[in-house]
């Protein structure tokens, strides 16, 4: 039960990437939180930038410390990661859709307008 | 196959150690035997990862919640009112920071150097436990002043979110304390190894979780919208 040796690792961790990683999170995540506090900009750009922010720092994180994209072919980690990105993004719009849809359609006027044709029947 | 993150490709073995020793009979049981817990490493850490992916959905599904209900504050307070955001800052700031020293405890892991991995152990540990404790006081002033998951639908979404989170970094941080422990008795073995490959993926996850509860929930709640 030898430790296996570390100078052949195909991809050996490396402390510069750690370093990278971790300086420019806390850079986007400062800049993120000054833009929200500080800026005058309007709050539909702040929303636009910051969400640009969080997927960028997500791909960082990813790459950085989670070492996507380093394994050799066939990459089924990346494949299970782009598995799970599109049914979160199916989850979550998904429900956003539906939901708001279901408040346009279920205003109190058309409801009532519902409740009084399902009356008369 | 590569999965593993301190294990080196098993087609790179063999050179070296024939170099080294030149026992050839001997030597054969043992590559074998290295290459075979190599590829179960791989498949233990994918196995793992799949496991983190399917997590994520978990974690859709409560934003997906939140998405829904941010606005239905029930005449209470909503996320505007309730977030501090400078306290909220300081909590992703030492959760960020404990996931870098995770890296670094790894990187000791590496260099098979265990007083180093405990130190970097310790330390992601402590800011853990400091990230754990800021989070618990937010929830205990938020729920004395009557503002508890059962005041509205928002603050049921936003107790479930933040609240599933933290459950997984205290079950992380019990992790770690077992994972530090065995590291102390057993020294840097190939398990262990394995383990805090593991213990390091789980660690990184969380902070990437972290990074869309601070946007959609404090950042976005912080803006009133």
């Amino acid at each position: 039960m030898s430790p296996v040796v570390s100078e052949h690792d195909a991809h050996p961790l490396s402390l510069s990437k750690y370093i990278t990683g971790f300086v420019s999170c806390v850079a986007i995540t400062l800049v993120a939180y000054l833009l929200v506090t500080r800026s005058s900009l309007s709050h539909a750009a702040i929303v636009a930038v910051i969400a640009c922010l969080a997927i960028a720092q997500f791909v960082i994180q990813m790459v950085f410390f989670l070492h996507v994209g380093e394994e050799q072919r066939p990459r089924w980690k990346l494949a299970v990661m782009f598995l799970m990105l599109g049914v979160v993004l199916i989850l979550v719009f998904g429900s956003l859709w539906i939901m708001n849809n279901l408040n346009y359609r279920m205003t109190p006027v058309q409801m009532d307008q519902y409740l009084k044709s399902q009356d008369s029947l | 196959m590569g999965y593993g993150l301190l294990w080196p490709n098993p087609c790179y073995l063999p050179h070296t150690t024939i170099k080294e020793s030149g026992r050839m009979s001997e030597l054969a049981t043992t590559l074998d035997l290295e290459r075979i817990e190599v590829q179960a490493t791989d498949k233990t850490v994918f196995g793992f990862w799949v496991y983190l992916m399917t997590d994520c959905v978990l974690f859709a599904g409560l934003f997906a919640v939140y998405a829904v209900l941010h606005g239905n504050t029930f005449g209470g307070p909503s996320g505007h009112e309730l977030f501090k955001l400078p306290y909220v800052l300081i909590e992703t700031m030492v959760l960020l920071t404990s996931s870098f020293t995770c890296g670094l405890a790894m990187l000791a892991a590496q260099r098979r150097d265990r007083t180093q991995v405990l130190l970097w152990l310790g330390v992601t540990f402590l800011l853990g436990l400091t990230f754990l404790g800021l989070e618990l006081s937010e929830f205990r002033n938020m729920v004395l002043d009557g503002n508890s998951w059962r005041r509205s639908g928002f603050l049921s979404s936003y107790f479930t979110l933040v609240g599933t989170h933290g459950l997984h970094i205290t079950f992380g941080l019990i992790w770690m304390a077992v994972t530090a422990v065995f590291t102390l008795k057993k020294g840097l073995t190939h398990g262990i190894l394995k383990r805090l490959t593991l213990l390091s993926l789980f660690w990184h996850f969380l902070d990437v979780v972290w990074i869309f509860i601070f946007t959609i929930v404090y950042l976005f709640g912080g803006l009133s919208i």
